[in-house]
């Protein structure tokens, strides 16, 4: 289990990365409860930012404003900023499934569609007719499907339907899917919550490799995950943003009382 | 006494008891309740179920076996009177070469043969039994003896006959009354017996250590049993009372004339006479103008019903749902004669108009205006079921595609629709039974003609029609004309059933795969 | 893989920007969000155009067009004996002459002048035929009217009525018309002197059928639905509210139950025909019970109610949380005291709804009553469940098969009637749901 790298985690209080996306003052209301108190928070490209905190404290709320998934909702209104390299996603005339095809989402439960583990992954690419040819199609999904790690295991099985996989493989298909549509930021709702402890490992390792090429935001219950995957970390509480910072300074020497306590596990 | 206020009594008389069983359970432990088994009303029940329901069992046991064994008795009574008669005008006109078959011995002859005749008969002598009661007893015993004509004896009390009746008749009807006034006597003697039996009985065991509770209950659960039986009973009825007048047509008909025969006209045949002429019963134009005007009737509620669904569940904010909804589902609450007449007097002349104006011709009854005014009425099954259906879809899906950035369209399209796709087949096939069994609208709106033509501008007719116009008016029942309508209704029967049991599962294993 | 040259003002990115076929995208939305409201507007378009096109057609029904008399009950003519025997007063046909007197001195004719006997009959073909009929009853309820001279509104008659109602216009050829020119100047001469107007017609609410549109009603058929609707109610209710019970807190789970569940759940979808023939087969034929009875209806609807009033039965008892049962069990009352004493009551917001819906579908039905002989011209108001009965949506069939114009107004206005019980049934039935639904 403990076998990421932990060297990999010697990020300092100065930012080595840019900027890919940032959150100034963002506000969420969900009819007259307010989920989130001006959230300031900044997300650096190509690394792991984890959002942590109890449950209810506004984490997966940030998550689905950073690609505006939160429009399904009809009664939440977000405020403030959020910007996406220079644009602010909300902006009047961003358009949402532009911004959807570039910051992409996995969620908290697997949920594949209810079609062949081929379809899953093409989904993406041929509503956004981002391939031509079918040989391009063909390449787009293997390429996704290794990627994410999964190829090897179901390669045969190409046409089976996708909720046939076991839960670790529907979350790894998942993943797959989103990776076909070639998105600069790749969200995770704790994409590992219902899996046993292998196929949690098994992601994790994966979310490691991804950040090669993809910025990831992940929103986990767990601390070791946390600790174990990402390079940052944001603890959320009550729905405000209590503190950021690079995850082994929040996991060693957090400077908020109340990180401390959820850390030390005094709550949560 | 009328078995109406027969039941009332017992009612009345085990209310006594239950009071009575109630006073005494409560004497037996001097008031104090707290030491009885069970609370002192269940005492009161116990008397009560005991005293009213072997009585009542027995009186309705008694009630349905009298019709039978009276015309048991009528039929003999009737047999020995005709033969008699026919004998002594048989030794009458004796050695007379010339001389026709007596009246009499015709009717015999045709008594002993025909089933519709005997069935004639016998309301015959009922209704004579009736007018023979009412008579004072010196002209009943003046009928008796033959001595006065019986049509206008039974006319000055109000009982008025088709044609005179032979003495035969008279006499069974005598012995009809003496039957029943001896029935009722069996009656109100066995009722009275078992209510004073099922009382002192019951009143005798009120203890305090009896479990009237338990015993009461036990009873009720009996009752809720019964109930629930009754669904079951409505089906084995249906079933039973079809196919037992089915098969009645089919010794008549051959089974495959009247399913594979192409041409439908019943007249050819007349009743009671054996056989019938070649196809005449043939269903397959029924069937193809049932079917015809059903599929256009999910060619316009199809469509209209799923996009409505679809906005709704997806696109339509609380309030134009909070009104569009209600609205749609005022089409599914107004009978379907209202949507016959609004086919008759509206939309059949509007088409024929229309129709007439750029060159066609539309016929006011035609398998259009029928199936158009149907689909109409279908729209609200079709679009709340598949809104059900569609709801069903779990938000995760959603999210899976909008995550993508799918537009809404695309996900339904691509994901919402593909996935409920077996619950919406279910619901369509709801629909198309619905349709195919749909009545009121058909027999005002698609014609009588059974064509077999594929013009939807043209009449045709359907298989609920023609069961009413078999089944309205005056026919004999016993002939294949009114029997086939039970043959009729057993394949609908047979063809919605299927309809809804695979529809029912298809729609059951897909809520189970969401839940 | 990004490197966003920071203008304000661009779209999201720019090394990244791909060709997402946005445009196009957007107008198929654009075009299905479309289709769905289109199919939504069709709906309520449907809806609507059915609702006007009975409502202008009935409307006019709710009045009659009546003439007025100054009538002299001439006792010569109705009661030569001047004995007031019931049996010679009652006699219609007495009553003709009366009003054939009447009617033409109101148009201005002199009723012996044999000259004008050709007038005269037109004059008389203005009234209804069932004018001497209803004079009869107001004059055997009174018989000291006879001799005295009285105000009287007469019936005129049905293609008249329709002509005042202008459903019978002008402007067609005499040849065609089904109202004379020698009609239509007495029927001007008559409204111009006030003595032609349309008043309420109660005839559509007390009378029953009859073959002249203006004397014909819903009354005996009201009586028929109400008969059926309470048998429906009596049967239907205990026997639904008892199985629900049995299937849903004491049956076992096993192939019987199973069947039962199945079993209901195809009833409600049976076509209601079936359930005619059924009633033919069983109650007609077997159990020999009179044809056209409401006794026969009532149990016929009963069973074809009972599916839905046990549907929404057992939803209702499912929806009394188990932690209710669990309290009465749990201070020791038995199994049927915690239903009878608890969720039963709980239940009932839900199980009255449900059969107030029911009810609703059963008093609309039409198709199983033309099977068990309903549809008749009955007369009689029935009085027990075994007379001869029709039902409203019976008559409104047997009407909407009549040619007159007059006939399809009242069917029209029939309909309404019907549509409105109804409505009254289903919004008590949401109010109800609405004034006692509870939330867990």
């Amino acid at each position: 289990m403990q076998d990421t790298n932990p060297n990999l985690k010697q990020d300092s209080d100065i930012r080595s990365n840019p900027i890919k996306m940032s959150g100034e003052k963002v506000t969420v209301h969900y009819g007259a409860k307010q989920a989130l108190f001006d959230v300031d928070l900044k997300i650096e490209e190509n690394q792991v930012t984890s959002l942590i905190g109890p449950s209810g404290c506004g984490k997966s709320t940030f998550l689905r404003c950073l690609n505006r998934m939160n429009d399904t909702i009809d009664i939440c209104r977000v405020g403030g900023k959020i910007m996406l390299d220079s644009t602010d996603i909300y902006n009047a005339d961003v358009d949402v499934v532009e911004l959807r095809a570039r910051v992409g989402m996995v969620f908290q439960k697997a949920n594949p569609f209810p079609k062949s583990i081929f379809e899953n992954v093409a989904y993406g690419p041929r509503i956004h007719g981002l391939c031509r040819t079918k040989a391009e199609m063909d390449e787009v999904v293997v390429t996704s499907l290794q990627k994410a790690g999964l190829f090897e295991e179901i390669k045969d099985r190409l046409d089976e339907p996708g909720t046939g996989l076991s839960g670790g493989q529907q979350q790894r298909l998942c993943i797959a899917r989103a990776i076909a549509v070639s998105p600069e930021v790749i969200l995770m709702d704790e994409p590992c919550s219902a899996l046993d402890p292998i196929a949690t490992a098994k992601v994790e390792e994966l979310i490691d490799e991804l950040r090669e090429n993809y910025t990831i935001v992940i929103v986990t219950h767990s601390m070791q995950q946390a600790a174990r995957v990402s390079q940052r970390t944001a603890f959320f509480h009550m729905g405000n943003l209590v503190e950021e910072g690079p995850t082994d300074h929040i996991f060693t020497n957090p400077k908020d009382k109340r990180t401390q306590d959820y850390i030390t596990g005094r709550f949560g | 006494m009328s078995p109406l206020w027969l039941l009332v009594a017992i009612i009345v008389f085990a209310l006594v008891g239950a009071v009575l069983g109630r006073n005494r359970a409560v004497s037996c432990v001097n008031g104090n309740i707290a030491t009885l088994h069970s609370r002192p009303g269940y005492y009161g029940s116990y008397v009560l179920i005991w005293t009213a329901l072997p009585a009542i069992f027995y009186m309705v046991a008694i009630l349905v076996a009298q019709p039978f064994y009276n015309s048991s008795v009528i039929d003999t009574e009737l047999r020995t009177g005709y033969t008699q008669s026919c004998d002594l005008s048989l030794a009458r006109i004796e050695g007379d070469a010339d001389a026709e078959t007596p009246a009499i011995c015709e009717d015999k002859e045709q008594y002993e043969t025909l089933d519709t005749r005997r069935a004639l008969m016998r309301s015959v002598v009922e209704s004579v039994a009736i007018g023979v009661s009412l008579l004072d007893e010196d002209t009943a015993a003046k009928l008796h003896n033959g001595l006065v004509a019986v049509r206008p004896t039974l006319k000055s009390v109000g009982v008025a006959l088709a044609e005179d009746v032979p003495g035969a008749v008279v006499d069974a009807a005598n012995r009809l009354n003496e039957v029943n006034a001896t029935g009722n006597m069996v009656l109100i003697a066995g009722v009275v017996l078992l209510v004073i039996l099922g009382f002192v009985l019951s009143y005798l065991r009120v203890k305090p250590r009896l479990r009237a509770r338990n015993l009461v209950e036990s009873n009720i659960k009996v009752a809720l049993v019964l109930a629930s039986s009754i669904a079951i009973l409505t089906t084995v009825g249906i079933v039973l009372s079809m196919l037992f007048e089915a098969i009645h047509f089919f010794s008549q008909v051959h089974p495959f004339n009247f399913f594979f025969g192409t041409e439908w006209d019943p007249r050819f045949t007349s009743a009671g006479r054996e056989g019938g002429g070649e196809g005449s019963f043939g269903l397959i134009p029924l069937l193809w103008g049932t079917l015809y005007i059903s599929f256009v009737a999910l060619l316009v509620a199809v469509p209209i019903g799923m996009f409505a669904a679809i906005y709704m569940a997806e696109y339509a904010n609380n309030s134009v749902r909070a009104i569009a909804k209600p609205l749609l589902e005022i089409l599914a609450g107004i009978p379907t004669i209202v949507y016959g007449f609004f086919a008759l007097v509206t939309v059949g002349p509007f088409l024929h108009d229309a129709g007439a104006a750029i060159g066609l011709n539309i016929s006011a009854t035609s398998v259009l205006t029928a199936g158009f005014v149907m689909g109409i009425m279908l729209i609200p099954f079709i679009s709340s079921l598949s809104d059900d259906i569609i709801t069903a879809v779990p938000q995760s899906l959603r999210d899976g595609s909008l995550g993508l950035g799918a537009t809404k369209s695309e996900t339904i399209k691509k994901v919402i629709l593909p996935a409920a796709l077996p619950g919406i087949v279910g619901s369509v096939l709801l629909a198309a039974s619905r349709a195919i069994g749909e009545t009121m609208i058909v027999v005002m709106a698609a014609g009588i003609a059974a064509n077999l033509t594929a013009n939807p501008f043209e009449a045709v007719t359907t298989v609920t029609v023609k069961i009413v116009s078999q089944l309205t008016g005056d026919l004999e029942f016993n002939s294949p004309q009114t029997l086939v309508a039970f043959a009729l209704g057993i394949t609908l029967f047979v063809i919605t059933l299927g309809l809804n049991i695979f529809a029912l599962h298809i729609v059951r294993k897909y809520r189970e795969q969401y839940d | 893989m990004t490197d966003a040259t920071n203008t304000q003002g661009e779209t999201i990115a720019t090394s990244t920007q791909r060709d997402l076929g946005l445009k196009k995208r957007y107008s198929k939305e654009r075009r299905f969000q479309a289709l769905g409201i289109t199919a939504i507007i069709l709906g309520v378009l449907f809806l609507v155009m059915l609702f006007l096109s009975i409502v202008t057609k009935g409307y006019s029904a709710f009045q009659q067009t009546k003439i007025h008399l100054d009538l002299y009950l001439n006792a010569e003519l109705i009661d030569p004996s001047g004995n007031r025997d019931i049996s010679t007063i009652q006699m219609p046909i007495r009553y003709n002459k009366v009003l054939e007197r009447a009617v033409s001195k109101a148009v201005g004719l002199d009723p012996n002048d044999k000259a004008t006997r050709k007038q005269q009959r037109v004059a008389k073909s203005l009234l209804s035929k069932g004018a001497s009929v209803d004079l009869r009853d107001l004059v055997v309820e009174n018989p000291d009217l006879i001799g005295t001279r009285i105000d009287y509104w007469a019936l005129a008659d049905g293609d008249i009525d329709s002509f005042v109602k202008g459903q019978i216009p002008r402007d067609i050829p005499e040849t065609q018309r089904l109202v004379k020119d020698a009609q239509i100047a007495y029927i001007d001469q008559l409204v111009e002197d006030g003595a032609m107007e349309k008043q309420f017609n109660t005839n559509l609410f007390v009378n029953g059928p009859s073959s002249r549109p203006e004397s014909a009603g819903i009354a005996v058929a009201v009586m028929g639905s109400i008969f059926m609707m309470l048998i429906v109610l009596v049967l239907a209710l205990p026997i639904g509210v008892a199985a629900s019970i049995y299937l849903e807190e004491f049956a076992p789970k096993n192939r019987w139950t199973d069947l039962i569940e199945v079993n209901i759940n195809n009833l409600a979808a049976v076509p209601s025909i079936v359930f005619g023939l059924l009633g033919l087969a069983v109650f007609i034929n077997f159990a020999g019970l009179p044809r056209s009875a409401s006794l026969v209806g009532g149990l016929v609807l009963t069973l074809m109610t009972l599916p839905t009033i046990i549907i929404a039965t057992r939803s209702a008892l499912k929806a009394v949380p188990p932690s209710i049962r669990e309290a009465a069990l749990g201070v020791g009352a038995s199994k049927t005291q915690a239903i009878f004493h608890h969720v039963l009551p709980l239940a009932t917001p839900g199980i009255l709804t449900g059969t107030i819906i029911g009810l609703a579908q059963a008093l609309g039905e039409t198709a199983p009553l033309l099977m068990i002989g309903m549809v008749a011209f009955i007369k009689d108001f029935p009085t027990t469940p075994l007379d001869p009965a029709t039902a409203l949506p019976v008559q409104i069939y047997m009407w909407s098969g009549e040619a007159q114009r007059a006939f399809t107004e009242r069917t029209s206005a029939a309909i309404l009637i019907l549509l409105a019980f109804l409505a009254l049934m289903n919004i008590s039935a949401v109010l109800l749901r609405r004034r006692f639904e509870r939330r867990w």
